[in-house]
């Protein structure tokens, strides 16, 4: 659907829901729709990601096709989300990763692990890909620190720089120039992010197989925990290396090593459970190209979770050289694609929100 | 007899021994509000229950879809509404709206039922939330469900079928078979053969005949054309002329319906709550020939707008049109369709149809009556009457001036009848000799009319509904398991 067609057809739509108003049980979407009299682009934009899809709404509806009205606003939002998330891709050339997510995943990862699996071989030679190390420091004889490090952190910081390049575009356009950013405002929308509370449909849950559940904010709560625990798990190896002076591989016990496997495990359940939930779904409400960019991010954070479980529990036999290429080179491709993928969704969901608090409390307008 | 009746589950229910051969305990006509309440309630109370829905699954439901809200008495705050509703008090409202026409021991009974309605709505699934925005006044009387009517349908549905119920979509009720006061099967169509279901009993529960136009012309002439239906397109009646057919005796006025002033732009049917325009006390109200023709501020909104309907059916070809400007446009709730919108008065006539002319000069008469300098307040009765104008404009007459100009068009939409069968206390429909069937219980808008005969009152037809479907649930599962 063309940007102009799909802000017409919210601006529809919403005109209904603005009528009926049976659904502002179920997010704060609708609550903030009835403000605006009429639904422009920018407007699109601040909605469709305060919506989180939870899809109560099109279960609720009495309007949803073959009715005259055909109402699907989750489907529509999904969209919109959609783009939203290629608009404000910073560069903008590389926003044509969103419209392939898959071949772009299956390529970085490929092209991540070729590189690692390279770096080993120049550095340690080829036979350190089948080569059991023990002891401290048994990764950095595979792969120098440094040679990890370095573009680690250089994808980190140009991917950072990316989302908040296109974040901040994103706030101006939804603020229409009116900052809605304080630091109240900030705290309720991390409160709402954090308990996912709009995946909660008001008590119903999320619209799935047939009914409301609580399965996708469960394992949407997975999925985020666990990928917060694998960040303090980098963190905490860091201030042991660094600080402590203890280099890895850390003991079972150790901090890094519970944080990263239980952050692990987290994630490869939650990854799966997303995949399945959304699979088994209702595809009506759903918008084919959020599915594409769900199935492939969901895919990255499951190889990045397994194969990092499989690094731990191989790590000191002959596997260790070739799984920690594997390893690094998809926790690579992710990094490389992230501002171009599923991840930024909950950069955009949070400035949604920080302006929907802001409106509520009336900051602005 | 073929198809999913055969089903095993339903055979395994017949009591030995009893001498009609029967498919099933409880038979339930209809699948809205009371219809699921009728099945959840015998299916509990040990009956096999066969659920016939006229709708395809995405449609069912009936007009319960369009509902949000139960009208409850209660003696102290609970999960669903605020503050304290004595039943006296809910009485007293019913009184009031039906000019005290009701069936007192039904009312009563209604009433007294609903104080336990909103713990039991919950335990079927249902979930209570705030109030919508702009029912405010509502709060304290009604409880709102979340998501609205379909939800609540959809709840409804998964624990019936989570019970056990079997629902039969797409399935046309269109008779009853007697022996005496008994019904013996219900006739009923689907998938264009005829089937035959040999049961217990019958509960009728499937609304009344607002979409059968031709029905409605019988007693409204060819004003009924240009009526719109807000609801359902299957609520043709046809499970209530089963029941006539039957021999059940009437109750309610033929004529009676519940009719409001719609956008004309609409579908014909099932334009639900979304199609209501609110506009009329903010400006004015003319029809085809651009005359204005009854007071717009009579009283509160609330308490008029179910007036306007009948009013636009008076009209010629029933059309209206509502008239403001800018000064009010965005005070109500709007439609789901912009209004028309002009820089002045003869071009909003033209883009409304209307004779330009004619428009201006019934706008510049009213301007010219509306006292100046008077304080209006459009929340309350603000007695900002116009003078010498014939009909006034008693309440929030302000000058239409203000450019930009809105405009609907009108139409008379119709929400729901009144005519139905009559009832006693256990939901059993009384014959038009006056004693009553054995096995035939109604339940929700096709009884209503005995305890709200005329007028309305938010949120109590499913209140009616609810109890009797119960009501009626229950004593067709003991009847056909005694």
């Amino acid at each position: 659907m063309l940007e102009l067609d799909l802000t017409a057809e919210l601006d529809r739509q919403l005109s209904v829901c603005n009528a009926c108003r049976y659904c502002e049980g179920f997010c704060a979407m609708f609550g903030a729709a009835q403000l605006r009299t009429a639904i422009g682009s920018n407007d699109v934009a601040y909605l469709a990601n305060l919506c989180h899809d939870c899809r109560m709404c099109f279960d609720a509806c009495m309007f949803t096709p073959p009715h005259a009205f055909a109402v699907n606003i989750p489907a529509a939002m999904s969209a919109a989300r959609v783009e939203t998330y290629a608009r404000y891709a910073k560069p903008a050339v590389l926003r044509r990763l969103l419209a392939t997510p898959r071949n772009a995943a299956l390529a970085a990862v490929a092209a991540g692990i070729v590189v690692v699996a390279l770096a080993i071989a120049l550095w340690a030679g080829v036979a350190a890909l089948w080569t059991p190390q023990l002891g401290a420091g048994a990764f950095y004889r595979v792969l120098p620190y440094l040679a990890m490090v370095v573009p680690a952190l250089a994808v980190t910081v140009f991917g950072a720089v990316c989302v908040v390049l296109g974040v901040r575009h994103y706030a101006r356009d939804i603020g229409a120039g009116i900052p809605f950013l304080t630091a109240a405002a900030l705290w309720t929308a991390l409160g709402e992010a954090v308990t996912l509370v709009y995946l909660k449909g008001g008590g119903a849950g999320c619209y799935d197989e047939g009914r409301g559940s609580g399965r996708r904010r469960f394992y949407h709560g997975l999925v985020f925990w666990g990928v917060l625990a694998d960040v303090a798990a980098t963190c905490s190896a860091a201030v042991l290396q660094d600080f402590l002076h203890q280099l890895p591989p850390y003991p079972l016990l150790s901090v890094p090593v519970v944080l990263g496997a239980g952050g692990g495990i987290a994630l490869a359940i939650g990854a799966a459970g997303l995949t399945l939930v959304k699979r088994r779904s209702d595809a009506r409400p759903a918008e084919p190209r959020m599915i594409a960019l769900d199935n492939a991010f969901l895919g990255l954070l499951e190889v990045v979770a397994l194969t990092g479980l499989a690094l731990l529990a191989f790590r000191t036999t002959a596997a260790m050289g070739s799984l920690l290429a594997v390893h690094l080179g998809a926790v690579a491709g992710l990094f490389v694609t992230a501002p171009y993928s599923k991840f930024v969704h909950f950069v955009y969901r949070l400035v949604a929100l920080v302006k929907n608090a802001s409106e509520r409390t009336g900051g602005s307008s | 007899m073929g198809g999913p009746l055969d089903a095993p589950v339903l055979l395994t229910s017949r009591p030995p021994g009893r001498a009609r051969p029967r498919e099933v305990d409880v038979v339930i006509c209809g699948g809205g509000n009371a219809a699921l309440c009728a099945a959840i309630t015998a299916r509990r109370a040990g009956a096999s229950v066969v659920l016939l829905e006229r709708a395809p699954q995405y449609m069912r439901g009936g007009n319960t879809r369009h509902t949000r809200d139960i009208r409850i008495a209660h003696v102290a705050p609970n999960a669903a509404a605020t503050g304290a509703y004595p039943e006296d008090e809910l009485f007293a409202d019913l009184l009031r709206v039906t000019g005290g026409e009701t069936n007192e021991p039904l009312a009563r009974l209604t009433i007294r039922e609903s104080t336990g309605l909103a713990d039991w709505m919950a335990e079927q699934g249902v979930r209570w939330q705030k109030p919508l925005t702009g029912t405010l006044h509502l709060s304290r009387t009604n409880g709102f469900f979340l998501g609205g009517g379909k939800q609540l349908v959809n709840t409804y549905y998964d624990s019936a079928l989570r019970l056990g119920v079997q629902v039969e979509y797409d399935a046309t009720v269109r008779s009853l078979e007697l022996d005496g006061r008994c019904i013996t099967r219900v006739v009923f169509e689907t998938g264009g053969a005829e089937q035959r279901l040999a049961c217990g009993a019958v509960v009728v529960a499937a609304g009344g005949f607002e979409a059968d136009v031709d029905w409605l012309r019988e007693y409204w002439g060819d004003t009924a054309s240009g009526f719109m239906i807000r609801g359902t397109p299957y609520n043709t009646g046809l499970a209530l002329k089963a029941m006539y057919d039957a021999g059940a005796k009437r109750a309610g006025d033929p004529r009676g319906l519940h009719c409001v002033a719609v956008d004309a732009r609409a579908p014909r049917f099932d334009g639900g709550i979304v199609t209501r325009i609110d506009a009329i006390p903010f400006g004015i109200a003319v029809n085809a020939a651009a005359r204005r023709f009854y007071d717009e501020g009579e009283d509160l909104w609330p308490k008029r707008y179910a007036i306007w309907g009948k009013l636009i059916a008076e009209q010629d070809r029933q059309f209206a049109y509502a008239i403001f400007d800018a000064k009010t446009a965005g005070r109500f709730i709007p439609s789901a369709f912009r209004p028309e919108r002009a820089g002045s008065v003869a071009e909003l006539a033209v883009l409304l149809g209307l004779d330009p002319p004619a428009l201006v000069a019934t706008v510049a008469e009213f301007n010219a009556a509306v006292r100046p300098d008077c304080d209006v307040r459009l929340g309350a009765l603000d007695g900002c009457g116009t003078a010498g104008l014939i009909p006034p404009k008693s309440n929030w007459a302000q000058r239409i001036d203000t450019a930009p100009f809105y405009g609907y068009p009108l139409r008379p939409g119709v929400t729901f009848t009144y005519l139905g069968v009559e009832v006693d206390a256990q939901a059993h429909v009384l014959a038009q000799s006056g004693d009553r069937f054995e096995n035939l219980f109604a339940a929700g808008e096709c009884m209503a009319g005995n305890i709200l005969s005329r007028g309305y009152l938010a949120g109590f037809g499913l209140t009616i509904g609810t109890v009797f479907g119960r009501i009626a649930g229950v004593g067709a599962a003991q009847y056909a398991r005694a």
